[in-house]
């Protein structure tokens, strides 16, 4: 593998992800596309934790699954430690899967309830050929004991674990091929909130002692903000904002951004008293039909002329990425 | 006080045995008031608040035993007439799905009437010029129009908006909350809660807030019920309860949640183990497994609910 340059493990350039809509049974037509994910660019550090939050429909889930090219993008290039997956055939792009695994949201449909645990860990050593039989078999009981499972259970299948178990088991079978970048994707939002932390520190604890790279998809912002080093706010298939998390807190630059934090309740009522909130107005538009120029234009509280006309630039400035026409 | 519920009580069997989903609820509900039920999963908070209208599957489910008496009367002892009469009119409920809570072949228009002339308070005509005013209320212009849709042509906050037009359609004294914003977005979730407290607070309607975000509750309830395991194990005015938590749970609870104004890097507080298997649970406390700071008599009993400070009551015996 070849020499990345700043420490750089992931770099996405100018990304687009249309799904195609089709009318019509026998002769599809297509009569528009889905913007998913319309020009986004962005890298991850090596041992960073980037977290990518946005609403539901804001395209984090598509470019989460870009990125391990479980989709194929329409346009863009993304770098994986130097290499560009889009570039690969099937045969290399299965041996580069092995340096990056996904964590999928919800511990109920992404265990098949068929295998055993030891079956669901050890599949990617298998498949990899990086271990079989007895030798797999150990290394589940090695990886169970690194997510905080006994390793007896290994012979038992997933509908007898309770909803955080079961997304230990999910931790385990990412870590099983030793990669260098997992793809979380809400691993906690399925999850009551004391459960919660204890996935949330786990994470934690085997992002250092493995020397992790993680891109962590979420809808919530106190998950996102707690585990992640940088933060990227997505809306409508665009990335508004891009910085590190203290920043993007204590001063948050895109009127969206702004929004987004100020609908969050702080669990502490004399806060919420003092507290600030911006109401946005009206819902997500449709990505069949998105606005033109700033996507957000008709929901923002201090738009202007050219907001509705041109797309802002997504820019730097100070260390931070911006795409808003009224920040300098 | 327009609620009081007592030792409420309901069960439902399973292969297994008998669940105690809610074992022993008490708790009050003031004209007006923003009553909070918090809880993780299984708690039983949702069952405790529909055991009150008997909109609990019977079987499998059995309200064993406890009394709620709501404007002098007490609901758990009414027949099914008596009960329908309550239902929506002097109670209204407001369910966490918008997708699956509408009929799909019914009309907004249809829906939101449904509770007016059921309980003849209005008559057709009256109820759609009453309708057309619940949607503008809740903040859907052009209702007129809009009451002919479906709600296909809805989008998921707008459908929670419709819920809270039905739900205020017969200004009930009452209105249960379910997790009323858990399936919509932050941004609209914003929106929703400003909107659904708002308008209780004009029509001087209780609320009785059920949700697992203590985000919510820290901003909108007056009085916070914790519950665990079918039991309420401590409840206090909101900023009492945010100050000065007393229960181990609770005070887990809090400090695991994380925060968006909390330092950052700092490992978050868990609580071990499992939530309690509600078939098979031990005689005690049923956060014992859990409990940082049990000790031995916590497994012979579980403690009822006590007033400790003023307003301020606990089920812990480190405060007996």
């Amino acid at each position: 593998m070849s020499q990345t340059q700043n420490g750089v493990l992931v770099k996405v350039r100018n990304l687009v992800k249309y799904f195609p809509v089709t009318r019509g049974l026998i002769i599809a037509r297509h009569v528009a596309d889905i913007k998913a994910v319309d020009d986004v660019s962005f890298a991850i550090h090596k041992g960073e934790t980037l977290g990518l939050v946005g609403e539901s429909g804001s395209g984090k889930t598509t470019v989460g699954k870009c990125l391990l090219r479980l989709y194929e993008p329409t346009s863009g290039q993304i770098v994986f430690d130097g290499v560009d997956l889009c570039k690969l055939d099937e045969a290399s792009l299965r041996e580069l899967r092995v340096k990056m695994q996904p964590i999928y949201q919800d511990p109920y449909s992404s265990l098949n309830p068929r295998h055993t645990v030891a079956d669901i860990v050890s599949e990617p050593l298998i498949v990899h050929g990086l271990a079989s039989g007895r030798r797999a078999r150990e290394r589940v009981d090695e990886l169970l004991q690194m997510v905080g499972l006994d390793p007896e259970f290994a012979e038992r299948y997933p509908h007898m674990f309770s909803g955080g178990q079961r997304q230990r088991i999910g931790v385990a079978r990412a870590i099983a091929t030793r990669p260098a970048f997992i793809v979380c994707d809400e691993p906690v939002s399925a999850l009551d909130v004391s459960i919660q932390s204890q996935i949330v520190n786990l994470l934690g604890d085997l992002k250092s002692q493995l020397n992790l790279t993680l891109l962590f998809i979420s809808h919530d912002l106190s998950v996102v903000r707690h585990i992640s080093n940088r933060i990227a706010v997505m809306y409508l298939g665009r990335i508004v904002e891009l910085a590190p998390s203290r920043n993007l807190y204590d001063e948050p630059l895109h009127p969206y951004s702004q929004a987004l934090l100020s609908a969050i309740p702080i669990p502490d009522p004399e806060i919420e008293e003092k507290r600030r909130r911006i109401i946005l107005k009206g819902e997500i538009p449709s990505l069949l039909n998105p606005p033109p120029g700033c996507t957000f234009h008709p929901r923002c509280p201090v738009a202007i002329d050219i907001c509705s006309k041109q797309v802002p630039e997504f820019r730097e400035i100070s260390g931070r990425w911006v795409a808003c026409h009224l920040v300098k | 006080m327009l609620l009081q519920v007592r030792d409420l009580k309901t069960y439902f069997d399973t292969r297994k045995g008998p669940v105690k989903a809610v074992d022993g609820v008490s708790y009050d509900v003031d004209r007006g008031e923003i009553v909070a039920l918090v809880g993780e999963s299984g708690c039983g908070k949702t069952v405790s608040a529909l055991s009150l209208i008997q909109l609990i599957p019977v079987p499998p489910g059995k309200i064993v035993s406890g009394q709620a008496v709501f404007e002098g009367k007490d609901l758990l002892k009414m027949n099914g007439d008596e009960i329908h009469e309550v239902r929506g009119r002097r109670i209204a409920v407001v369910f966490q799905e918008p997708m699956t809570s509408l009929n799909p072949v019914l009309t907004i228009g249809r829906q939101l009437t449904e509770g007016l002339m059921e309980h003849k308070i209005k008559s057709a005509k009256e109820a759609e010029d009453e309708a057309v005013k619940l949607l503008e209320q809740v903040g859907i212009v052009d209702g007129r129009r809009r009451l002919n849709q479906y709600p296909d042509q809805f989008s998921g906050g707008m459908r929670q908006r419709v819920m809270l037009a039905i739900a205020l359609a017969c200004r009930p004294g009452l209105i249960i909350a379910d997790e009323p914003t858990t399936a919509v977005d932050v941004t609209v979730q914003a929106q929703l809660l400003e909107l659904l407290v708002g308008l209780t607070k004009n029509a001087g309607v209780a609320l009785m807030l059920i949700t697992h975000n203590m985000g919510v509750v820290a901003k909108y309830a007056h009085r916070i019920n914790v519950m665990y395991a079918g039991r309420i194990v401590e409840r206090a005015a909101t900023k009492e309860l945010f100050k000065k938590p007393l229960h181990p749970y609770t005070r887990a609870l809090l400090s695991c949640i994380p925060r968006l104004d909390e330092v950052q890097g700092a490992r978050l507080c868990t609580i071990q183990g499992q939530p309690p298997d509600l078939v098979r649970r031990p005689p005690g406390c049923a956060f014992v497994p859990r409990c940082a700071e049990a000790r031995e008599e916590c497994s012979q009993e579980w403690p009822s609910l006590r007033e400790v400070f003023p307003e301020h009551s606990v089920a812990c015996i480190l405060y007996q």
